[in-house]
């Protein structure tokens, strides 16, 4: 961190404690990996009063992404197809082999940073059929929907996406609704900079917590914990935004019209937490021509999670990586079992890295 | 996954521009975002611009330095 973070950081750590003094134990959840290595990475949890604790809800999309998934992607790939993915989606196992173990069985996996590298693929092996692993939140689902339409515009046959897209509200008001435990909720920054922070709003009315959107520099994170203390302290909840010089209220409103042009809201799997209603989004009609479970029918089978595993209680903010057996003995991030350490932004995985 | 980076555009190309990562410069999607002008500072996630940097808000946390500055004083 420059020295001018660290002082700011400080600052604020003195303001927190200040704000908190006497005040009942608070409970803030963050949801998105890259706020959960930012929190773990500068210890900022260390920096907290006792009455301040931190946990990590469902926000990484690859750790909520079923095992069966990539079980698909690899019978896909067997069939001679080429498997386009984000390079954290490589590692992770499903029930017998992850991709990379896929390439290296022969199956053509090629990482891109951007779906329209996938696309260009596609344009360069006209002769073979090339499949994007479509994973992601908000932020991503929408750059999806581009490569999907300019697909469509080039009247390619064989470019197709396997969707595994998630969204955050049914999500967040399935897991928090009932919540007890829980005061405030950190949102994503970047989910929110391409759905507006009006899109958030169901945090406060709805489910009755604080909430701030946060950016993502230490400062910015402090920053936000010190904005929830005082909605604590002052016996409201609002919603608040501390990352305003990337985010709006209406958000990327070009990118969000795309996306629900592209895809619609259905129920599906989330790793570690079931079927959630209304949770992912699949491939309208109008554009099955480019859904890869139209195009290719594999049969799987179902996947049983580890009955030891913790991950499902800890994704609801209810257990800590370290009080799961499995932790960081049996489960590793070379050898992940559970969703949270399948990838480095998962709460297991950056607790094993910088927690212990 | 939901990273995004900031850079700045250096060059217009249609769909497209050259932005600048502090450095690097490589091709971007302005699929998302077509109305960015030369020299806008904008975030990237996966090769699209998905949003402009408000100059202005980012003030904030310069604002938020000079109060900490005039506390320190007191």
């Amino acid at each position: 961190m420059p020295k001018n973070d660290v002082e700011l950081v400080k600052y604020l750590q003195k303001a927190i404690a200040e704000e908190a003094k006497g005040l009942p134990k608070m409970v803030f959840m963050e949801v998105c990996g890259t706020h959960t290595m930012a929190i773990y990475k500068n210890a900022l949890q260390q920096l907290l009063p006792n009455n301040i604790k931190l946990i990590s809800g469902p926000g990484c999309p690859v750790c909520v992404t079923p095992m069966n998934y990539i079980d698909e992607l690899v019978a896909i790939g067997k069939t001679g197809a080429i498997i386009t993915t984000f390079g954290d989606m490589l590692r992770v196992p499903g029930s017998r082999i992850s991709l990379q173990q896929a390439a290296a069985q022969g199956v053509d996996v090629r990482i891109v940073y951007s779906p329209l590298e996938a696309l260009e693929i596609a344009e360069v092996y006209a002769d073979k059929a090339v499949v994007f692993a479509g994973i992601g939140f908000e932020t991503t689902a929408p750059l999806v929907a581009v490569a999907i339409v300019k697909a469509k515009q080039k009247a390619l046959k064989n470019f197709f996406v396997l969707t595994a897209h998630k969204t955050m509200p049914s999500a967040l008001t399935t897991l928090l609704r009932d919540n007890k435990t829980i005061n405030g909720l950190l949102c994503p920054g970047h989910v929110a900079v391409v759905t507006g922070s009006d899109y958030f709003h169901f945090v406060s009315k709805e489910l009755g917590l604080a909430a701030v959107i946060a950016g993502f520099e230490a400062h910015d994170i402090m920053q936000s914990i010190l904005m929830l203390v005082k909605q604590c302290k002052a016996g409201i909840t609002k919603l608040e935004n501390q990352y305003s010089r990337m985010v709006t209220a209406e958000g990327n409103t070009k990118a969000m019209s795309l996306m629900n042009e592209v895809f619609e809201p259905s129920d599906g799997l989330w790793r570690g937490l079931g079927n959630i209603k209304n949770g992912s989004l699949v491939i309208r009609a109008k554009f099955k021509a480019y859904d890869a479970k139209e195009k290719f029918t594999v049969f799987t089978g179902s996947v049983q999670e580890d009955e030891n595993c913790l991950c499902g209680q800890i994704l609801k903010g209810l257990a800590r990586p370290a009080d799961c057996k499995l932790f960081g003995d049996m489960c590793t991030p070379e050898h992940p079992i559970g969703a949270c350490m399948v990838s480095s932004e998962g709460s297991c995985a950056a607790h094993y890295r910088y927690g212990r | 996954m939901c990273l995004a980076i900031a850079a700045k555009i250096i060059e217009l190309n249609g769909e497209n521009a050259k932005a600048d990562f502090g450095g690097i410069v490589r091709d971007i999607s302005l699929m998302l975002m077509p109305d960015l002008k030369v020299g806008d500072a904008v975030l990237v996630h996966a090769g699209f611009a998905i949003q402009k940097i408000s100059v202005d808000a980012a003030m904030e946390i310069q604002n938020l330095r000079k109060e900490m500055n005039m506390d320190a004083e007191k």
